[in-house]
């Protein structure tokens, strides 16, 4: 342990003044009273475009991306290099869709996707589909950033197996839950600089002074083709081949238009002042991506080092790389910047599943008007179970667990696109044909997870997201992202749904908006006169 | 409602060039040419970051609303 001691006294210097300003953020930006949902979960609807920036940047760019892109390449090649154009062309198609949704969601004080859903198609049903999906979505998102946390911690040496070694996590933990109770939204915007600050100066040393180390890009990417050539797998290689371009584009385009469906992501868009800080980020928020590019590089870096990953462990060899390569006071630095890149996005999704609990469950069906004081007070409470189930999940229950949860988790949050994002643009669908679309989608998708086998990690089910079209009886070894077939199951469904229900004269649900709320910006005089005819 | 008030703009079209290209896997799925040592693979899709904000960028400013009175 004592090899890693200066690393450790570095991350752990970090992480104490970032929980510090954890807990100051309260006072930060302070409103009248905080205890409201606007002002605890939303920041008081107030960011402007820097402060949305770091936010939505760091909740997007999650500690467990840093550590799992680059250990994709690592692992298998250009294949995990979707993560790229998947963030180049998120920003495109959320361009139009997330500025009517911040619009119709200032105009009726809407805090979730769920809550869009209840006033758009006047469906409780509906909206609790969304909400659970968004919560079970969710929930291993936050234990995967603890496997973030404990990749770094098991470098340092820190952590291992038995109760006590999962103390320094524990703590973490806790030191988090800690400050997003008291803080809200405020705590990960204002920790979010640092947490930048700190990835962006690591990763531009990174890939400066590795590369010099290792002899060149040409030698890295050399001694990754020569990696791949040498292992059994067919679909590895610094290349895509014939098989899995339609898997590479599929995810991409599938994660791309499930990213903003995320109730986090949704948190961190609606938290902004105005609609122009939106579109202006759109441009902005790609910086991340060129960010993500050159971490996932590090992958390759690590094969041309020759990082062999702690145990099974594969998340560890980014952190590896660190120690191997770093003087001990920069990795230190580039451990607490991806511990603290961890605390961000867990802070953020759990203020995104505690509302979606408090608006769509509480207070449909447990409280039906409470005031705004009980709505936070439930809120603060659940993000707290929320967390304590996320460090339970990881303790208790095998890792590996929540990433198979989490690869379900893409391809569930989908099946919210008809209701949230296409609902954003048409009340054509019929909301019992949406819900039939959900189940049939919902049905597909986790059916073809199940069916996906990975003989390098000895799964037989839930082995990956690549779902071999052959199991459709299709002659080829071609393979296609789950949650993109879920999807169009999902969609035709509601199709056929809708068109069902119309013929029989099944009653659908009113709608609480009209077509100005999709387009009302900050200072639009008519947003006081719609607030007191608008239906919640 | 007065137009001004739409989302709706000719420019949003625009949006579909950084959506589709990116999706085009023959356009840059191979090594060569290379890039200060990067195969094609890498260096075009990073290049794809600078096309994204190019695009979106240009719409917003095509776009944005002017102040009403």
């Amino acid at each position: 342990m004592s090899e890693h001691l200066t690393e450790i006294i570095v991350f752990a210097a970090l992480f104490l003044v970032v929980s510090g300003m954890g807990f100051v953020a309260a006072r930060w930006r302070r409103p009248a009273d905080l205890a409201s949902l606007n002002e605890w979960g939303l920041g008081g609807r107030s960011f402007g475009p820097w402060i949305t920036w770091f936010l939505i940047g760091g909740d997007l760019y999650t500690a467990y991306t840093f550590v799992a892109v680059p250990a994709l390449l690592f692992g298998a090649g250009a294949a995990g290099f979707f993560a790229v154009p998947y963030t180049v062309i998120t920003y495109p198609i959320v361009f139009l869709i997330m500025i009517r949704l911040w619009s119709v969601s200032h105009v009726h004080s809407l805090v979730t996707p769920a809550d869009f859903v209840r006033v758009r198609f006047g469906s409780p049903t509906l909206a609790l589909l969304v909400a659970i999906t968004g919560i079970v979505a969710t929930m291993p998102y936050i234990a995967l950033q603890l496997i973030g946390i404990e990749a770094v911690l098991k470098t340092m040496g820190v952590a291992g197996s038995g109760f006590l070694s999962d103390l320094p996590l524990i703590i973490a933990f806790v030191i988090l839950a800690a400050y997003t109770y008291q803080s809200g939204l405020r705590a990960p915007a204002l920790i979010a600089f640092v947490k930048d600050v700190l990835i962006y100066l690591v990763i531009l040393v990174a890939i400066i002074y590795i590369p010099a180390r290792l002899g060149g890009w040409s030698q890295i990417f050399g001694d990754a083709a020569a990696k791949f050539q040498a292992t059994p797998a067919p679909n590895d290689g610094i290349l895509l081949n014939s098989n899995n371009q339609l898997q590479y584009v599929t995810l991409a385009l599938g994660s791309a238009l499930a990213l903003f469906l995320y109730p986090h992501s949704v948190t961190g868009v609606l938290a902004s002042r105005n609609r122009d800080v939106i579109k202006r980020n759109m441009s902005a928020l790609p910086a991340y991506s060129l960010l993500l590019a050159l971490i996932a590089l590090l992958g390759y870096m690590a094969i041309s080092a020759g990082i062999k990953p702690i145990g099974t462990d594969v998340n560890t060899v980014v952190p590896q790389l660190f120690d191997k390569l770093f003087p001990d006071w920069f990795a230190g630095i580039a451990f607490a910047a991806v511990g603290i890149g961890a605390l961000v996005p867990a802070a953020i999704m759990s203020i995104a599943a505690a509302n979606l609990f408090t608006r769509n469950i509480y207070r449909e069906y447990i409280n039906r008007n409470p005031t705004d004081a009980q709505e936070a007070g439930v809120s603060k409470v659940t993000s707290l179970v929320v967390k304590i189930g996320a460090v339970l999940f990881i303790l208790l229950i095998d890792p590996q667990f929540s990433i198979d949860l989490q690869l379900i988790g893409g391809v569930i949050i989908l099946q919210t696109l008809p209701s949230v994002a296409i609902g954003l643009f048409t009340r054509w669908f019929h909301k019992s044909g949406l819900i039939a679309g959900w189940v049939a989608g919902m049905g597909a998708g986790i059916l073809m997870l199940y069916n996906v086998a990975n003989p390098a990690t000895k799964h037989e089910h839930f082995g990956g997201s690549a779902f071999p079209l052959a199991k459709l009886g299709l002659d080829t070894k071609m393979t296609i992202y789950a949650g993109f077939l879920a999807l169009a199951v999902n969609l035709i469904v509601a199709v056929l749904g809708t068109l069902l229900f119309r013929a029989l004269k099944v009653a659908d649900g009113p709608d609480g908006t009209a077509p100005e709320h999709y387009t009302a910006d900050e200072g639009d005089p008519r947003i006081k006169d719609l607030k007191l005819s608008g239906s919640t | 409602m007065p137009d001004d008030k739409s989302d709706r703009s000719p420019w949003n079209w625009l949006l579909l060039v950084p959506i589709a290209i990116p999706l085009m896997p023959f356009l840059f799925n191979s090594d060569e040419p290379r890039l200060l040592g990067f195969p094609l693979f890498y260096w075009l899709q990073i290049a794809f970051i600078a096309l994204g904000v190019a695009t979106t960028t240009l719409v917003y400013q095509m776009t944005k609303r002017r102040r009403q009175r």
